[in-house]
C-alpha cells in the first residue's frame, strides 16, 4: 500500500510529475519490510547494530575512564611541542580558518547553511569541558578568522581571488616557518619535539605538497621521448609502487645517511618526511598521468597548430585541465596519506598512534587501551570523514566532471 | 617526375630552394612561386600507404577545395601543412620555408598557418578572450591590451562581439568555430587550413560559419578547406582537387569539376554528394 494520493489527469495538459506522498508506515512499509526477506534483513541488520552499540556505549559511558585521554590532551595534540610557543601553531590555525572562510565565499557562495554549521564545529569545540581557557579562546578566534575571510570574500569577491591564490600558495612556506621557526626571528623548535597529531597532519600536508610537483615532473618524465627520462620515471614510479611504505620508510631511516655527505646529519622526523615524499611522489605520479591522458588529442593539436611550443602547451592548456580533473582524486590520495603516515609510529616517531604507546607506557594508564585506541580513532575518522565530505562538495563547485 | 599520381605541377622543390631568402619572399608576394608546395609527398600508417605522391601548388591569395570519399586521405595531407602529421617522402615547402625535423622550421610555419578544425578543439578551461589572447601573448609577445584589442576586433568580424568573457561550453556549435577561426586569424597567418570546419555542425550554424569564411576568402587570404561544402567551393574557389585513396585523382577550376569532369571516380563522387 503506497498510500498515493489519488490524482486526477486532463488529456492534454502540461502536468507536473507525481508527487509521491507517504506516511510513516507507508515508508517504512516500502523501504523496509517490502517483503519477506527484506524484512527479515532488516531485522537481523537492526540486531547486530544493537548488539554492537550496547555494549559499547555501557563502556564508553560506565566503565571506561577518560581521564586518560583528558589528562594527556596536550600529548595528543601537540606532543613534545614546547608550552610556551605553541601559539604559533594556534596562528597557523588561524591562518588556515580565514583562507578557508575566504575560498569557502569565494568558491561556494550558495553553500552558506553548510559554511555556517561548519562553523559551529570550532564553537563547539570551545565549549567542552575539559579543554583549557586558552584552548577555548583559540578557537573562538579560529571561527572569528573563518567569519572574517568569509565576509571579505563576500563582500569583495572579484578583488579577492588573486588575494586567496596568494595565500594558497603561501601557506605551505608559512605554516613550515611558523612550526618549525627560524632563529633569530622565530625560536627553533626541533622536529624531534614535534608529536601527536600535529605531526601527523604534518606529515601529510608536508607529504602531498612537496610530492605534488614531483609527482607532475614523474608523469610527464613517463610520457617523454627522452628514453633515459622515461627509463628512469617508469622505473621509479614502479619500484616504489611495488613496495609498501613501511619498507620505505625504514629504507629512508637506513639508506638516507648513505647519499648525504657525512657532516650533514637529518633527524628521524626529517628522514620520515623524506620516506613519505618519495612514496606519495610515486602515487601522485599515477594520477597526475591520468589526468593527462584523459585530455583529448585536440587540445594538444589546437595549441601546436598555433605556434605554442610543447613546454608552453603543457603549462598553458594541458596542466590546468588535467590538475583540475584530478583534484578530487589527490584529495583522496591526501586522506589516504593521513592514515597512512600512523606507520611512522613503527620507526620510532610521535605521531598520533606513536604518542598513544608513550601515554599507555605512564605506570598510572597501564590497561587503558581501549579508551586511548578508540580516542584516536575517533581522531583519524573525523578529520578523514570532513575531508572526504569537502572533497565532493569541492568537485561540485568545480565541476568536475561536466564540461 | 613519378608516374604516381595523376596531378603534377610546374614548379620544383629546387626553384624555391635555389633562390636567396628575399628572391623567394618577393617571389612568393609577386605570385610567381607557390606559397605552399607539395611535391611527391608519401607518408605511411605503419604498412598502410595512406599518401601515394602529393603534388600541389598554392599560390598566394588562393582558395583551393579539398574533397573526396572518407578515408582518402584529405585530413590527413592537410595536417602534414603544418607538420601535425609527419611524412616519409617527397617535400613540403611553407611560404619558402622546407619542412624537415628541424624544430625550427616547424615553429615558424606554425605562426604562419593558422587551422580550424572540425571539432573546434577550443580551450575549455580558457574564456573565448582568453582562447584568442593565449597565442599571440606567448608566441608572439605581443603586450596584452594588443593582443586584446585585436582579438575583439576579430570577434565583430566573425559576428560574435558580446561573447568575449564566456566559456567555450557556454555557446553554441556555430559560434565556437567562428571563435576558433578568430583564434586561427590572431596570430595573423599567411595561411589558413580548415579541416571540414562545418562538418560538426548542425544544418542551421553551418550557414553562419562559411559566411565568416567567404568573407576571409573574398579578404585576400590564402585558403586550404577540405570540405564538401560545394556551394561555398563554387562560389570562392580558385581550383579544387579530388582525392582518392591517397591521390590526387583531378583537379581544376570549380567550373570544369562541375561541369566537366574528366575522371570516372570524380564523376561518381560528385554524383553522390550533388544527389
Ligand atoms: N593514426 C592513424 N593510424 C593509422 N591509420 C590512420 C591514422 N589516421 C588515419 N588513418 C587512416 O588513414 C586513412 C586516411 O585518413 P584521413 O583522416 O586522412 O581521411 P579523410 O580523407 O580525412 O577522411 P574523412 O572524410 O573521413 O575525414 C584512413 O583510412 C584512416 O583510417
Ligand atoms: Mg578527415
Amino acid at each position: 500500500m503506497m498510500n498515493r494520493e489519488p490524482e486526477q489527469y486532463t488529456e492534454g495538459e502540461v502536468l507536473a510529475p507525481p508527487t509521491e506522498r507517504y506516511t510513516i508506515l507507508g515508508w517504512l512499509h516500502k523501504n523496509l519490510f517490502s517483503t519477506w526477506y527484506y524484512s527479515l534483513l532488516t531485522l537481523v541488520t537492526l540486531y547486530i547494530v544493537y548488539a554492537i552499540l550496547k555494549p559499547t556505549l555501557i563502556w564508553a559511558f560506565q566503565q571506561a575512564e577518560w581521564q586518560v585521554v583528558v589528562v594527556n590532551l596536550r600529548l595528543f595534540m601537540v606532543g613534545q611541542y614546547p608550552a610556551d610557543q605553541i601559539f604559533r601553531i594556534w596562528l597557523a590555525l588561524h591562518l588556515l580558518a580565514f583562507t578557508a572562510g575566504l575560498a569557502w565565499a569565494i568558491w561556494l557562495p550558495k553553500a552558506r547553511r553548510l559554511g555556517a554549521f561548519l562553523l559551529l564545529i570550532p564553537l563547539a569545540l570551545a565549549a567542552l569541558p575539559f579543554i583549557s581557557t586558552t584552548s577555548k579562546i583559540n578557537w573562538v578566534i579560529f571561527a572569528v578568522a573563518a567569519l572574517l575571510g568569509w565576509a571579505l570574500g563576500i563582500w569583495q569577491p572579484r578583488r579577492m581571488r588573486r588575494p586567496l591564490l596568494i595565500l594558497l600558495l603561501a601557506y605551505f612556506p608559512i605554516l613550515i616557518f611558523l612550526i618549525s621557526g627560524v632563529e633569530p626571528i622565530l625560536k627553533l623548535v626541533k622536529t624531534n619535539l614535534w608529536g601527536g597529531l600535529l605531526l601527523t597532519m604534518l606529515l601529510a600536508v608536508v607529504g602531498i605538497t612537496v610530492s605534488f610537483p614531483l609527482g607532475i615532473l614523474l608523469a610527464l618524465g613517463r610520457q617523454s621521448k627522452l628514453p633515459i627520462v622515461k627509463l628512469f620515471s617508469v622505473l621509479y614510479i614502479e619500484i616504489i609502487r611495488g613496495v609498501p611504505l613501511v619498507t620505505v620508510l625504514f629504507m629512508a631511516q637506513l639508506m638516507l645517511p648513505l647519499f648525504l655527505p657525512p657532516q650533514i646529519k637529518i633527524d628521524n622526523v626529517l628522514r620520515a618526511m623524506a620516506g613519505i615524499i618519495l612514496f606519495a611522489a610515486a602515487y601522485m605520479a599515477e594520477n597526475v598521468r591520468g589526468g593527462l591522458q584523459a585530455i583529448p588529442k585536440g587540445q594538444h593539436e589546437a595549441a601546436w597548430a598555433l605556434g605554442l611550443n610543447g613546454f608552453q602547451t603543457m603549462v598553458f592548456i594541458i596542466l590546468p585541465q588535467a590538475l583540475r580533473n584530478v583534484i578530487p582524486v589527490i584529495v583522496g590520495q591526501f586522506i589516504a596519506l593521513f592514515k597512512d603516515t600512523s606507520l611512522v609510529a613503527i620507526v620510532g616517531l610521535l605521531d598520533l598512534l606513536g604518542i598513544a604507546s608513550t601515554v599507555l607506557a605512564q605506570p598510572e594508564f597501564i590497561g587503558h587501551q581501549r579508551e586511548v585506541y578508540l580516542f584516536i580513532a575517533m581522531i583519524y575518522w573525523v578529520f578523514s570523514y570532513a575531508m572526504s565530505y569537502a572533497s565532493r562538495r569541492l568537485e561540485v563547485a568545480l565541476g568536475v566532471g561536466e564540461r | 617526375m613519378s608516374e604516381s599520381s595523376v596531378v603534377q605541377v610546374k614548379t620544383t622543390p629546387e626553384d624555391i630552394l635555389n633562390l636567396s631568402e628575399e628572391d623567394r619572399s618577393a617571389a612568393i608576394e609577386q605570385g610567381k612561386l607557390p606559397i605552399v608546395l607539395a611535391h611527391e609527398v608519401h607518408k605511411w600508417y605503419g604498412n598502410f600507404h595512406v599518401l601515394r605522391g602529393i603534388n600541389m601548388e598554392v599560390f598566394k591569395g588562393e582558395v583551393i577545395v579539398i574533397f573526396g570519399p572518407s578515408g582518402s586521405g584529405k585530413s590527413t595531407f592537410i595536417r602534414t601543412i603544418n607538420r601535425l602529421e609527419e611524412y616519409q617522402k617527397g617535400k613540403i615547402i611553407v611560404d619558402g620555408t622546407e619542412l624537415s625535423r628541424d624544430i625550427r622550421n616547424i615553429e615558424k610555419i606554425r605562426m604562419e598557418t593558422g587551422m580550424v578544425f572540425q571539432q573546434f578543439n577550443l580551450f575549455p578551461h580558457l574564456t573565448v578572450l582568453q582562447n584568442i589572447t593565449l597565442a599571440p601573448i606567448q608566441v608572439r609577445k605581443w603586450p596584452k591590451e594588443k593582443a586584446e584589442e585585436v582579438a575583439l576586433q576579430l570577434l565583430k568580424r566573425v559576428g560574435i562581439p558580446d561573447q568575449a568573457n564566456k566559456y567555450p561550453g557556454q555557446l553554441s556549435g556555430g559560434q565556437q568555430q567562428r571563435v576558433a577561426i578568430a583564434r586561427a586569424l590572431a596570430m595573423q597567418p599567411k595561411i589558413m587550413l580548415f579541416d571540414e570546419p562545418t562538418s560538426a555542425l548542425d544544418p542551421e550554424m553551418i550557414k553562419e560559419v562559411l559566411d565568416v569564411m567567404v568573407e576571409l576568402a573574398e579578404s585576400g587570404m590564402t585558403m586550404l578547406v577540405v570540405t564538401h561544402e560545394m556551394g561555398f567551393a563554387r562560389a570562392v574557389a580558385d581550383r579544387m582537387y579530388f582525392f582518392d585513396q591517397g591521390q590526387i585523382v583531378e583537379s581544376g577550376t570549380p567550373e570544369e569539376i562541375f561541369t566537366n569532369p574528366k575522371e570516372d571516380r570524380t564523376k561518381l563522387f560528385l554524383s553522390q554528394i550533388l544527389h
